[in-house]
């Protein structure tokens, strides 16, 4: 398996100069769940963050390291953060639709982009919402404003619109954190699908949700990477005693 | 000795409730009264001569039509000037900005344009565009007096309109690739424009109504033709009312009543529109 | 496609960003004009004599002590119609009246502040003076109480809105509160809510004052334009003219570069230098009371 993403002894600020996040070293897999679990505070969705460049719009910066997508570090001011953009797509935790039709939410990347064919974005729009598994909800209704769905058919449209873009790496942010059960259980589906061509990383939000997605897991706790393995590895013999008396439930 | 207090109580309630209601009627029924006066004293004079004829004898007959159309030429003209500038500042301001020493230093500025006597503004416009700029009295420099005079109040609604734009959305733009002003122009700008536009026909409705601004910069009292380029001086309503009501002798009553009835109308009806485009936008609003 | 993209960002940036700092430049442009044509007065007329009491141009008496006095005597006027009237109104708005009372009341507030104040003025002229004259026995109505009475009217409308949106604004658990402790509506709206609400109420006064001192056409039309020293308490039924008055009044008549044409700007620049106080008092009396409410809850 390659790695997709290396992050080498990367830190992370906020701008009042406290840590969020120190001297951590990760590899990614492609085409395989990573996860980042471990308690509030851990600066997991920070490092997310980093993955597509968000950060600069927050006040978080990384004080030093590389992050390396297929070898290029991405962290360098001359990189082409559209682009990255493009190649690294993210899920929030809230569903956050867009102001627009279901279709227009679909096409909403690719227009940024500049496409204007027409069978360009129809192809997108049907190939991005059957891999969220949402095309035979809503094929009907396309021209609908996305803000009539519910709760788990707007995060899984979120996802849908990040797949329109073809990315190669896909972030989520407790992506099924206000959803029920079974919303949540279909968007894991879908990952499990997904992680067949994608690289997929996950910040879980709960242990269990970890331990039934994770490929790869990697465990933070405040600011510091404790321990990273195999999923079935770290959920049943973590080396650490941390992890361990993390994933037990012993505190978080 | 409990009993005692506790009517005391009541009591100051009681007188306290009447006190402030009677200070609302007090305030409220002159409104009405302003109104109803000037719509039953005006209303025979409005007629469809007196609203597109050319005014005859001075002033003392006929219709009002130069004023009307030199009061939309000027808010028209204001329009022009102050809407795009405004709204790029406001766009500067909510979205471009850092709260710093300069930021704040533009908004002590508007706050204080805001707060300029408009008779300053007409001493400014005087100045600048009419003697240094050499425009003359002239629907021009009335326009970019009037302008600036209401670019503040465009500039605050504009930009309390940019950022009721929840936040979210331009995250979710920037991170499917989307560059700033893209996503300005893609999702902010389209769902902030109903309330800036209620924030500009607001700031034109004030500009179509006032007077001193264009006291020396722009308007005429008596001019034989409708304005034929922007570098003419035009009639415009408030000044027209202005000086039918204080400086002709012998002016019937009724074109005074009239003329102030059209003006309200004039005013009025813009803040209808701004305020139906306001609901409507509330009903419309996916988020 | 994304060099040109880039291009379009960096042009659309630096367009915005000027146009933001517009509000600065023409802020200073309107003092530069101002300070051009209004400090040559200054040498054409000695300091000493600018402040005495005689305002007649035409033999050179450029006395401005008069405008001041009237302008103050119609501002005070004005400001003690405003303030009571203004605030309780806000008050029963927003804490007595029915909601449907409101819905309906509060929007016709405030198109009397969109009302063009020289549509005030004529009613004043028509309407109020005659009014005066004929209940006060005062040999015309034109007085600086006309005047006052109409700003006060002009003022009602700003200062009612703001407040009444900032009496809104305190939330309803504070008035629970008090409630629930046994105060009755009287004493939670006096002891709780309005002081709750006072920054917001204050920017209301504040934004009020701004408007009455700024006035130009309705004082015009009902004060009387005498230039008449107004310091005795009687002065409020006699005419007065006000800075604005005059500059509106006289500017059409002077000659481009006289010495009258540059008092005007004189006296225009002052009224610039008196908003400005008021305007920077204004944002710092809110600024500090905000900071005052952030240390008592925190």
């Amino acid at each position: 398996m390659v790695d997709k993403i290396v992050i080498q002894n990367l830190s992370l600020q906020y701008a009042d100069g406290t840590e969020s996040l120190r001297d951590i070293s990760l590899s990614i897999p492609s085409n395989a769940i990573t996860v980042l679990f471990g308690p509030a505070g851990g600066g997991k969705s920070s490092l997310l963050r980093c993955l597509n460049r968000l950060n600069d719009l927050t006040e978080v910066r990384a004080a030093s390291g590389k992050i390396l997508l297929d070898g290029e570090n991405i962290l360098d001011p001359k990189t082409d953060v559209i682009a990255l953009r493009r190649r690294v797509g993210m899920v929030f935790a809230r569903p956050v639709v867009l102001p627009m039709s279901i279709r227009g939410n679909m096409v909403y990347g690719l227009e940024l982009a500049g496409e204007k064919r027409r069978f360009k974005l129809d192809e997108a729009v049907e190939r991005g919402l059957k891999l969220a598994a949402l095309w035979d909800e809503v094929q009907d209704r396309l021209d609908d404003p996305a803000i009539t769905l519910s709760g788990g058919q707007q995060q899984r449209l979120c996802l849908a619109r990040v797949l329109a873009n073809q990315p190669e790496v896909i972030l989520l942010d407790e992506p099924t954190s206000g959803l029920d059960p079974i919303s949540t259980g279909k968007v894991e589906t879908a990952l499990q699908e997904l992680k067949k061509n994608y690289t997929i990383i996950l910040v879980p939000h709960s242990v269990q949700q970890a331990a039934r997605t994770a490929d790869f897991a990697a465990f933070f706790l405040q600011g510091e990477l404790v321990e990273a393995a195999e999923g079935k590895e770290i959920f049943t013999h973590p080396k650490q005693k941390r992890t361990e008396d993390y994933v037990e439930g012993r505190f978080g | 000795m409990k009993r005692r207090f506790s009517i005391d109580r009541f009591l100051a309630q009681r007188l306290g409730v009447s006190l402030i209601t009677l200070v609302a009627l007090l305030t409220v029924i002159p409104i009405i009264g302003v109104f109803g006066y000037i719509i039953a004293k005006g209303a025979p004079a409005i007629s469809w001569e007196f609203l597109t004829a050319m005014p005859r004898d001075g002033m003392r007959a006929g219709g009002i039509l130069p004023a009307i159309v030199g009061t939309f030429y000027l808010t028209l003209g204001t329009a022009v000037f102050s809407v795009p500038l405004g709204i790029a500042a406001a766009i500067y301001l909510a979205e471009y900005a850092q709260e710093n020493w300069l930021t704040r230093l533009i908004r002590i500025a508007i706050i204080n344009l805001a707060g300029i006597p408009s008779v300053v503004y007409g001493l400014f416009g005087l100045g600048l565009f009419v003697l240094f700029l050499k425009f003359g009295t002239s629907i021009l420099a009335a326009s970019l007096t009037l302008s600036i005079m209401t670019l503040p109040v465009i500039i605050s609604a504009a930009e309390e309109a940019l950022r009721a734009v929840p936040q979210s959305f331009r995250t979710v733009s920037i991170s499917l690739g989307g560059t700033r002003w893209q996503t300005i122009r893609k999702i902010v700008l389209p769902q902030a424009l109903p309330g800036i536009m209620t924030g500009v026909i607001l700031g034109l409705e004030r500009a179509a109504g006032e007077t001193a601004p264009i006291l020396f910069t722009g308007a005429a009292f008596f001019l034989p033709r409708l304005p034929g380029s922007p570098l003419d001086a035009t009639m415009a309503l408030p000044y027209h009312l202005f000086v039918i009501s204080t400086q002709v002798p012998d002016m019937p009553i009724q074109i005074q009543y009239g003329t102030a009835l059209v003006l309200i109308i004039f005013v009025l009806g813009m803040n209808l529109i701004a305020t139906v485009i306001r609901s409507r936008a509330r009903a419309k609003r996916q988020w | 496609m994304d060099k040109s993209l880039n291009w379009r960002e960096t042009i659309i940036t630096a367009v915005v960003k000027t146009c933001g700092y517009s509000a600065i430049v023409f802020v200073i442009l309107i003092f530069f004009f101002l300070l051009r044509e209004g400090v040559p007065a200054l040498a054409e007329v000695k300091l000493g004599d600018l402040l005495t009491a005689r305002w007649y141009p035409i033999e050179n008496h450029f006395g401005i002590l008069p405008l001041l006095t009237g302008s103050l005597i119609v501002t005070v006027g004005a400001m003690l119609i405003a303030i009571p009237f203004g605030i309780g109104t806000a008050v029963f708005l927003s804490e007595i009246a029915p909601r449907w009372m409101r819905e309906i009341l509060k929007p016709l507030v405030e198109i009397l502040g969109g009302l063009p104040s020289v549509v005030l003025g004529f009613l004043g002229i028509l309407v109020l003076s005659p009014f005066l004259r004929v209940f006060l026995d005062l040999p015309t109505g034109l007085t600086a109480l006309a005047g006052a009475l109409l700003l006060g009217g002009i003022a009602v409308p700003t200062t009612v809105s703001i407040a009444e949106d900032a009496l809104d604004a305190v939330p309803l658990s504070y008035r629970e509160g008090a409630l629930a402790l046994g105060a009755t509506k009287w004493q939670t709206i006096w002891r709780v809510t309005l002081p709750a609400a006072r920054s917001g109420v204050l920017t209301a006064l504040m934004l009020g004052i701004g408007r009455t001192i700024g006035e130009t056409m309705a004082v015009m039309m009902v004060t009387g334009n005498a230039p008449v020293l107004a310091v005795r308490l009687t002065s409020i039924f006699s005419p007065v003219r006000t800075l604005t008055a005059t500059i509106a009044a006289e500017m059409g008549e002077v000659a481009n570069g006289s010495t009258h044409y540059h008092v005007l700007f004189f006296i225009g620049l002052v009224l610039f230098l008196i908003s400005l106080a008021v305007n920077i008092t204004a944002s710092s009396v809110v600024f500090k009371s905000k900071k005052r409410a952030e240390r008592v809850l925190s």
